[in-house]
């Protein structure tokens, strides 16, 4: 990975490497702030956000944290950066992050951020770690986008908010499917995204754990 | 460059550097915010107080807002005597800094709840509860009361407001549950919301509150139908959770007393 493009690094994990569909990392957060596209937008914005500038703080002094309290370093950083993204938010989009609430803090444990600062910012360069720390939040983004598009149209007939199927409570003739307001149908749709991709990108499917052996009994002819 | 990287001394000063600049960079971001979210917390108050009296216009600006609620005087009122009291007899100095929720878990500002008693579940109440009342040329107009109480998964607060009569409702509505979207969420349903207005929550002589939440639809020659609201379709428990606080606090113990000298002009 060593030698890998800005572009490949940028662009890669939105479909090849997806963290969600292929890593399946950040799930937690895909399953709870997907009820509707406006806070989904802002969610995926936060953790942008975070996972690019961790990845650069980390990269940044990558050459001075002892191996030691490397893990311990991340954390901090994150952390930090975190508890930034929601003083910001509760300041300028305080509706949302009412909406929001504990997800933005949980960001901290959102696998992602951490798996990319320990496994890709270590090693390499600021701009590079930048970059990969954008694309893994794309990559997110793009998956929680889709999940949410869904649960938001199917659940309550809306999109941002907008009405596109006027629903019965309001006197329209949708009748909204609960389920998808409920978060396990974000496993759903997660899984029906992951077979798309993977039945568009073969290479990722993986390989079967064990393969069943051929029949050799004979006494059962 | 790497071997002196792992020495105690070291990590010990990577550590401490680290934790300054962090703290600097997080305590610099919550001072110059600060100013913007007491902004957003007020005014998201403010605008909740207004919703439930139906005096907030949709996509009312800040200073709309603001000014719609100036109309509106903050008002601290012990709940046994029903009288008024000083902002000083809950150590503030503006009544709006008041947490009445706050208090409700400080043993010297509160009172147990004996649970035969409980009905809206929230174990202790505030003695003082901040609402809000509204004159006009002297004669009150209406008054916003803060309710709690519990439904099926979480506590709904909200406001109750009342016309001057202290007993025809003119809004109720919560601005922070966790109930099921979809069904007990519908709490926030303008449709539904706006089946209360004008239902009268005490009966002829104006002592029990009445407020029933019924299935299958208030018709309109239906007995006692200014007490009684559609109650929400596939959430039983977060109905009655509603009619049980809207009860408890109309009740006796909660705003009952003031609301009977309110009627006769006594405050």
């Amino acid at each position: 990975m060593a030698d890998a493009s800005a572009k490949q690094v940028l662009f890669e994990p939105i479909f090849s490497n997806n963290p969600i569909a292929l890593q399946i990392l950040g799930i937690c957060s895909a399953l709870a702030v997907t009820t509707s596209m406006n806070v989904t937008l802002v969610m995926c914005a936060a953790v942008i956000a975070v996972t690019a500038f961790s990845n650069l703080a980390v990269s940044l002094v990558r050459s001075q944290i002892p191996g030691s309290i490397r893990i311990i370093v991340q954390m901090t950083i994150i952390a930090s950066l975190v508890i930034v993204v929601d003083q910001v938010l509760k300041a300028y989009a305080y509706e949302i992050s009412k909406q929001l609430s504990v997800f933005v803090g949980l960001i901290i444990t959102n696998c992602i951020v951490m798996g990319r600062a320990e496994g890709f910012a270590m090693q390499n360069g600021p701009w590079l770690s930048f970059l990969d720390g954008v694309g893994n939040g794309l990559g997110y983004s793009v998956l929680l986008i889709f999940v949410a598009f869904f649960r938001e149209l199917l659940g309550a007939g809306s999109l941002f908010g907008i009405s596109i199927m006027p629903v019965v409570n309001e006197g329209g003739w949708y009748i909204p499917n609960g389920l998808l307001l409920l978060p396990p149908s974000a496993f759903f749709i997660i899984g029906l995204a992951i077979w798309g991709l993977r039945t568009w990108k073969p290479e990722q499917v993986e390989e079967a754990d064990f393969k069943m052996s051929r029949h050799t009994a004979k006494e059962a002819f | 460059m790497a071997k002196p990287k792992e020495t105690v001394s070291r990590t010990l000063m990577v550590a401490l550097v680290l934790s300054i600049v962090f703290s600097v960079v997080v305590s610099t971001a919550a001072v110059l915010l600060r100013p913007a979210q007491v902004k957003n917390q007020n005014l998201d108050i403010r605008s909740n107080i207004l919703s439930a009296a139906g005096m907030l216009e949709p996509g009312a600006s800040a200073e709309e807002i603001e000014e719609t609620f100036s109309r509106f005087e903050v008002r601290l009122l012990d709940l046994d005597t029903g009288e008024y009291v000083e902002p000083s007899a809950v150590g503030v100095t503006d009544p709006m800094k008041y947490d009445m929720y706050k208090a409700a878990s400080d043993p010297a500002m509160s009172t147990n709840i004996p649970s035969s008693e409980d009905k809206a579940g929230i174990k202790r109440r505030p003695n003082v509860a901040k609402i809000f009342t509204l004159s006009e040329n002297g004669k009150l107009k209406r008054v916003v009361l803060p309710v709690h109480g519990y439904g099926l998964w979480s506590t709904l607060y909200g406001f109750m407001s009342l016309e001057g009569d202290a007993n025809t409702i003119e809004g109720l509505g919560f601005y922070s549950h966790a109930e099921t979207p979809g069904l007990g969420g519908e709490v926030d349903n303008p449709r539904w919301k706006k089946q209360w207005v004008g239902k009268e929550v005490y009966g002829d002589n104006l002592d029990e509150p009445q407020i029933k939440l019924v299935k299958g639809g208030v018709s309109a020659d239906a007995a006692d139908k200014e007490h009684k609201i559609d109650a929400l379709s596939g959430a039983t428990l977060t109905s009655r959770g509603v009619q049980q606080l809207v009860n408890y606090w109309m009740g006796d113990r909660g705003y009952e007393t003031y609301l009977k000298k309110l009627r006769q002009g006594e405050v």
